[in-house]
Order: C-alpha cells, then structure tokens, then sequence
C-alpha cells in the first residue's frame, strides 16, 4: 500500500523534473546565444561604429550604411506586405462561407509557401523582382522578395486574430443594423489589433532574420542607400559577410549581431506596448464584466 | 404589431421551431417560457432575422412586423434590425467608450450633429438609469461596467436607434440577482413605449411583467407552441397539460 503511493509520487517527481529540464534547456540555450554574442559583441559597439560606413571590407568602420539599408528594406516590406496580408485575412476569415473551396485553397497554398526554403525565395525574387520586372539589386526587390516571405506568417496570424474576436461583438453590430463594413472597421478589427500586432512582429523577425533571399535582390553593396533602387545590405547579409567571406571579420559579424538581437527585441518589446495599451483599451475586460 | 404564421425554423436537416402562430400587440410585453432547447431563440432571432448569420438556418411561415412582410426580398435586414432592437442573453457592448457604445450605431444611420448625438446619450442613459453612475465617464471603456450596468448600455445602445420593437433574449440569466431586478425594472418602465418579447427561464419574472405569456415545448424533435394567452390565464388555468404541469412547477 505505502510502496504504491511512494511509486506514484516518485513518478509524479521524475516527470516533473524532465518537463522543467526541457524548459531549462530551452532557456540556456537562449540565454547562452545572447550571452555569446554580447561577450563578443559589445565591446565592439560604440557610436562611431553605429554611425560610420564600413571600411576596409568592414573591418574596420562601422555599419550605419547597414543599419540605414536595413530599415529601408523593412520599410519597403511592411508597406507591400501589411495592407496585402490584411485583405486576404478579411477575406479568409468573413467570406469564407462564399466560397470554401477557394478560401481552402487559398490556406493550403499558404501553408506551402510559409514551407518554401527562403533560398527558393531569394531565387523567385531575382528572376521575378530583379530581371523580369526590371528592378535590378535593389532595395526595392529585397523589401518585396521579403513581403513575398513574411506574407504567409501574417496572413494566417492576421486571421486567427480577427477569428478569436467573440461572436458577441458581430450580433451585436447585426442587431444594430450596422453594415459589415462598418462591424469590420470599427468594431472587429480595433479589437483583433493586439493578435494582429502580435502577427506583424513575428513577421518582421523573419524578415529580419533573413539572409539567403536578400544576397540574391538587394544585394550586398556596403554603399549608402540613395534611393530604394539602389543595392543596400541587411544586417544578416553583413553578419554572413564577416564570418565567412572576410578574414578577421569575426569580431565584426558579433558586434553586427548585437545590434540586430538588439533591434529585435526593441521591435518585441514597442509591440508588446502597443498591444498592451490596445488592450487596456477594450478586450482585456471582456471576461471580467460580465461575472461582476 | 408583431404577428407570425405557421413559422418554423430548420438549421439543416434539423427544425427548431415548428409552425409556431404568434401574435402581440404594440406596447405590450409578450414573454415566452420553456425548458432549455425548445426553440425560444430560434424563434426570437427569426423576427429580426439574425438567422440570416447562420448559414445554415431556413425559415418558413411568415413574420409581420408592423404588417410588413420581414423575409420578403425587398425588406432590407439591416432597416428591419434597427426597428426591431435585440438584447442578448450575456452582455455585449463594444470593447469602446460608453459614447462610442451609443453613438456608432446612430452616426450610421444618419445622425451627425454633435449635439443631437450627445442629446441623444444623454436621453438613452436617462432611460435605462445608468446616467447618474457613468455621466463623468463617458469616454471610459464600456468594458469597465459591472454586468448589470453594460445590460442596461445595451438596453440603452438598442433605444437610441428608437425601435419599434425590442427582443429579448434571456437579457437576465447572466447577472446577480440584484442586477438582474435592475434590468426587469426597467423593462417594465418601457411598457408603451416599445413592444417586447422576452425570452424567460425565470418563470416567476414572465408572472410579474409580462402582459401574454407562450409557452413552447419541444414535441417530436421540435419546438412547437402549446400554450399561449394573457399572462393570469395561462398561469391559473392552462388548457395543455404539460404546459400546466410546466407553470406550476412540477415539470421541466
């Protein structure tokens, strides 16, 4: 009697145990990453290394060109993908009793291109973007090539935010006689903006993130970005850059790493806000008003 | 004011109502009881035509509002919902201020002028009791409210569109009794002003305000109509016995 319950707690113990080592070594695993390239990193870092153009390959200098190309890239991003990927998540998600089998479609073929290898990416965005259309290495065709990648990821996390909007609030603008419009822009999407937020940061981080895709648009020129015609390179291109292809560029590629990890989590944490005070907003008190 | 005839509902293979035959006049509170499941909402939601939002729901018969046809081609759903208002079961304001709450609605059916929307706020507000207690927090979110006071914005959101009808449905079952006496309250104060029919569990509540009661009761898979009358004479002598054994208590 007292064996089997001395079993069931051990039991109950061990299990215990592997799920939080799991979730320590996930940590670790981060925790080490971020560590290592701040070691490395940091030192690095100074004003002058923000603001300068890189010199000698990028040895020496810094990466302001880099960061400027970086920021043009994202921005030529956002703007081609945002409004796109909105569209097709409305449509998706209110019409799709119009027609299922296209919205069907439509989803499968989302699931596949979110699969696609960012290099088949990279590929697709110079034949199309840089030969076809003209474009050349350009900012431009990174930024675009990019929203073709990070369309997949915010469609379908722009969809599942205007979905979890509750029923209630779509009766409640029927029996008010609102047009769909009118529920749409001014009652359901203010309320899907946090999940949508949510969407357009992990968007970002993989556009980001992205290195395979961008060697082959925008290209890898070091040069100060005039117009979005002209080649610029990302961080990640740089990064790449330094530790593979330019002999004592290490040090180099950490101190460029740090700035990116920096700017990711300057970009989570100003979503993190945002949604926060969208939420304070509105949707957080939907659960607790109708207990009280 | 309201009349149907032989209306039934289906959602698919299934009938939720079948030819229910109704009729109530302007002004009076028409309340409808029966156990869970025996159509009640299917009905309610047929005369406003939120059927319409699911896809798969069919409805036969005919409804006159107001001795317009509802489901005829020409009358359109949203013109049909802004005259025949709709309160549901759990509180549903909009995560928005308590302004924004009443007035989108109005701003979309053509009032513009700032002082006629505010004038109307205030008026709504008034009506449903809650001006007193939010008056210095118009701008604050609606969310905020207790259940009780969000029931009575939403009370006030649907008369400010100044409906002929309004449709109740269970508008008391998610709140404290306290909230709940509130909210029956002022559905008695709008006696005259609107016709209401409420949708009721609370068999006592359909006793204290309603003028007419219909009690619906599901027979061989659907819910059908087995009794209906003015409230004292269903209540003290009703001709169908479930319907007796029912409103006395001793079933369902």
């Amino acid at each position: 009697m007292f064996d089997s319950v001395n079993a069931s707690a051990i039991k109950e113990r061990v299990a215990c145990f592997v799920v939080w080592l799991g979730a320590a070594a996930i940590l670790c695993v981060l925790m080490w990453i971020v560590f290592d390239i701040l070691m490395k990193g940091a030192s690095q870092l100074s004003i002058n290394f923000l603001l300068n153009a890189p010199e000698d390959a990028g040895r020496s200098g810094g990466i302001g060109t880099i960061i400027v190309s970086t920021l043009m890239i994202l921005a030529v991003t956002i703007t081609a993908a945002v409004p796109l990927a909105l569209a097709s998540a409305i449509a998706l998600s209110e019409d799709a009793k119009s027609g299922p089998g296209l919205s069907g479609f439509v989803r499968r073929s989302l699931d596949v291109l979110a699969a696609v290898p960012s290099i088949v990416f990279g590929l697709f965005g110079n034949a199309f973007f840089c030969i076809t259309l003209g474009m050349g290495y350009s900012i431009l065709s990174g930024g675009l090539t990019l929203a073709c990648m990070a369309l997949p990821i915010l469609i379908r996390t722009t969809e599942q935010a205007i979905r979890a909007v509750p029923s209630e609030y779509r009766h409640a603008a029927a029996a008010l006689g609102l047009s769909r419009s009118t529920a749409l822009f001014r009652v359901i999407l203010p309320s899907a903006m946090p999940g949508i937020g949510a969407g357009l940061v992990l968007g970002i981080g993989r556009a980001l993130a992205e290195t395979a895709a961008l060697i082959f648009t925008a290209g890898y020129v070091t040069r100060m970005p005039e117009s979005l015609s002209d080649s610029g390179r990302s961080l990640s291109v740089h990064i790449y850059d330094m530790a593979m292809n330019v002999p004592g560029g290490n040090s180099r590629a950490y101190a460029t790493a740090t700035v990116l990890v920096g700017l990711l989590l300057f970009i989570n944490a100003a979503a993190l806000a945002t949604t926060r005070y969208a939420g304070n907003r509105g949707s957080s008190h939907v659960m607790s008003g109708a207990i009280r | 004011m309201i009349r149907t005839e032989l209306l039934s509902v289906h959602y698919g293979a299934l009938t939720a109502v079948r030819n229910a035959s109704f009729y109530v006049i302007k002004g009076k509170i028409a309340a409808i009881v029966g156990p869970s499941g025996c159509g009640k909402s299917s009905f309610l939601s047929a005369i406003n035509r939120m059927t319409d939002l699911t896809p798969a729901a069919r409805i036969t018969g005919q409804i006159f509002v107001d001795g317009t046809d509802v489901h005829s081609s020409h009358q359109d759903a949203a013109e049909l919902r802004r005259s025949v208002g709709m309160i549901f079961q759990k509180p549903n304001p909009f995560p928005m201020s308590i302004r924004r709450n009443i007035q989108l609605a109005l701003k979309e059916h053509g009032t513009r002028r700032r002082t006629d929307l505010d004038t109307t706020t205030e008026r709504v507000l008034q009506d449903v009791g809650l001006w007193d207690e939010v008056k210095d927090r118009l701008d604050s979110s609606a969310m905020e409210l207790s259940g009780g006071q969000q029931q009575r914005l939403c009370i006030a959101r649907a008369i400010a569109l100044q409906p002929q009808v309004l449709l109740m449905d269970e508008p008391c079952s998610a709140l404290d009794p306290i909230a709940s006496a509130k909210v029956e309250s002022l559905i008695e104060s709008l006696r005259g002003r609107y016709t209401i029919v409420i949708v009721t569990h609370n068999l006592a509540q359909a006793r204290r305000i309603a003028d007419q009661v219909s009690v619906f009761w599901v027979r061989d898979g659907a819910g059908e109509i087995i009794e209906q009358g003015p409230t004292m004479d269903v209540f003290s002598n009703a001709s169908n016995h479930t319907a007796a054994a029912y409103l006395a208590g001793v079933k369902g």
